[in-house]
């Protein structure tokens, strides 16, 4: 009786454990059949070399090339942001802080990524978008300026706390062998303890930069809702995620072309954020084995 | 001046860049908050929290997106606990090493990193439609709870993984079997760690906006949901339909609005921050 009642506990969990399997075959099944139909009407060339993006107007293009644009555009943007203060963040909290302070500061640090993303859009909207346009000449009322901005700082803990474990994880005998050496605290940081962690680094960095390609509220509220291939920060843009939300919330038919193209959308932002994640959690892979 | 001397110099500039960008960090989340106070405090009310949307900003109110909220939250807690507790004490105690394994570890990793709009495209089409519930609280939660899975059980694996072995050698000595020893000795001695990262996982969910976009949320629910199969809004969709719109009165609802869901989620992540001091504080290992 009770070897049958732990099988049964066994396969229940075993069950759980495969729902996340599931998840992952469900969203490649969904993405991949509807955007197969999708590109039964559009041709592949065509997605990827139409300069434009116009699926909800009268003369239809589909042009991924322009909200490809647009997300690259924000994500650059962001990163340049998180990743200088991010690092500052991370190497004066490993190199430089008394322990007491740096206890403190890691979990206010990570408040900044558990604030909803829908209020640091509503932040990029009524206070960053405004203070741009009063110091900078000619800022749109959406921009995707003020969205990277707000998206980078978003992403400041990501970039700061994973790449503090990696500064944490280099052995203590390579800081001391540079000490030793008499070099200061600011040369053991970039000549010996940033390239040992090199690669921990790298793999923070990769994410962040998937975590900004997929995110969503903060583009849509912020950036506009305007496709097109520029890279001038200062105009208002579109990226794959706010097109994704523009057509949800409208009206559009289930089946037809334009609601298909949120599929085809979908699967190229997925595919986008997939390598990187695969690439970040190989290089931490390797930097593992390196090292333990 | 000398060399060394120039290396001292840089050493202390850098340690105070080091510190401008940790409290740069922190005073823009303090003025972003304050400008939201600001904004939105007085209109914070009894009538603001009991009231129905309308057209008019000034008597419109989030009781649908509020109560919404609430559903979602217990909802996809009812539905993601288990699952994501379960997975976590399968893949920690029970699956053995070998591709499977390996796998679902891999797999998880990846989840953890699909944006999250992509689950709500996921939600539309399996929950949705393929499932028939609608544009429902329970395709909504369903959804969300998805979503925070790989957080749930990574946090779960975490948590079992700290609990020393000879507390699980001691319990199998005494001739317990393996789900005995799991259910009365590992969880019990892991329940803190595992309840800090389901809430830290909720305070998420709580807070997602686009895929429940995907899903079918609606900006405009003129009634209180009854049952799981409602229609429905939460406070973030709310706060997402009144930022985009033109008129004043809107944005400091949506401000009014933020400030409620702030105290929400800061409160949440409050008490499991509370609860993991708490269990650092009296661990015995």
């Amino acid at each position: 009786m009770l070897k049958i009642k732990e099988y049964i506990i066994e396969k229940a969990l075993f069950m759980c454990a495969l729902i996340t399997v599931l998840t992952t075959a469900g969203i490649i099944l969904i993405l991949t059949v509807e955007a197969f139909s999708f590109f039964r009407n559009v041709s592949l060339y065509d997605f990827f070399t139409d300069p434009q993006w116009t699926p909800l107007y009268s003369e239809k293009h589909f042009g991924i090339l322009s909200l490809l644009a647009g997300t690259f555009l924000t994500t650059v943007i962001a990163i340049m942001v998180a990743l200088p203060v991010g690092m500052g963040i991370a190497i004066y909290l490993s190199e430089y802080a008394p322990r007491s302070f740096r206890k403190i500061i890691k979990p206010l640090l990570e408040l900044l990524a558990a604030v909803p993303t829908v209020v640091y859009g509503f932040f990029a909207l009524m206070v960053v978008t405004p203070f741009l346009q009063n110091i900078i000449p000619g800022v749109s009322g959406f921009n995707a300026l003020s969205a990277g901005i707000v998206m980078g700082v978003m992403i400041i803990p990501f970039i700061s706390s994973m790449s503090e474990d990696a500064l944490h994880a280099v052995p203590k005998s390579l800081r001391e062998a540079a000490y030793g050496m008499g070099s200061t605290r600011l040369q053991t940081v970039f000549r010996v303890t940033i390239p040992s962690a090199s690669s921990g680094i790298t793999a923070s960095t990769i994410l962040a930069i998937s975590r900004a390609i997929g995110e969503t509220m903060i583009v849509t509220i912020a950036a506009g809702q305007m496709p097109g291939l520029t890279l001038n920060p200062l105009k208002p843009v579109q990226t794959i995620t706010a097109y994704i939300v523009q057509v949800s919330s409208g009206d559009v038919q289930f089946g037809s072309l334009e609601h298909q193209s949120i599929f085809a959308a979908g699967i190229s932002l997925f595919a986008l954020t997939f390598i990187l994640n695969s690439v970040s959690f190989w290089i931490k892979k390797k930097y593992r084995i390196q090292y333990e | 001046m000398n060399n060394a001397r120039v290396n001292r110099i840089k050493d202390v500039l850098f340690k105070y860049f080091g510190i401008v960008c940790t409290l740069s960090g922190l005073i823009i989340l303090a003025i972003f908050i304050l400008n939201i106070l600001i904004d939105g405090v007085q209109r914070i009310d009894w009538s603001f929290m009991s009231s129905l949307p309308s057209r008019f900003p000034e008597r419109a109110g989030i009781l649908t997106a509020w109560t919404g909220t609430f559903w979602i939250f217990c909802l996809t807690a009812a539905i993601a606990i288990p699952i994501g507790v379960g997975a976590g004490v399968y893949l920690e105690e029970y699956s053995k090493k070998g591709w499977l394994a390996n796998l679902l570890e891999i797999n998880i990793a990846n989840l953890a990193g699909v944006p999250s709009i992509i689950y709500g495209i996921l939600g539309l089409e399996v929950f949705v439609r393929i499932l028939g519930f609608g544009a429902s609280l329970l395709a909504g939660s369903l959804t969300l709870a998805l979503l925070i899975l790989p957080i749930i059980i990574v946090a779960t694996r975490e948590a079992i993984r700290a609990v020393p072995k000879t507390i699980k050698e001691a319990s199998f000595a005494l001739g317990a079997t393996k789900w005995q020893t799991i259910s009365r000795q590992v969880l019990p001695a892991s329940a803190s760690s595992i309840i800090t990262g389901i809430i830290l996982a909720l305070s998420r969910a709580v807070g997602e906006t686009a895929p429940l976009i995907v899903v079918g949320a609606l900006a405009y629910v003129p009634f209180v949901a009854k049952t799981p199969m409602d229609e429905f809004t939460v406070l973030p969709m709310q706060i997402f339909n009144w930022v985009s719109r033109p008129q004043h009165g809107f944005t400091i609802n949506a401000a009014a609005a933020i400030i409620v869901l702030l105290c929400f989620v800061f409160l949440m992540i409050g008490i499991a921050v509370y609860i993991r001091n708490r269990a650092q504080k009296k661990n015995p290992w």
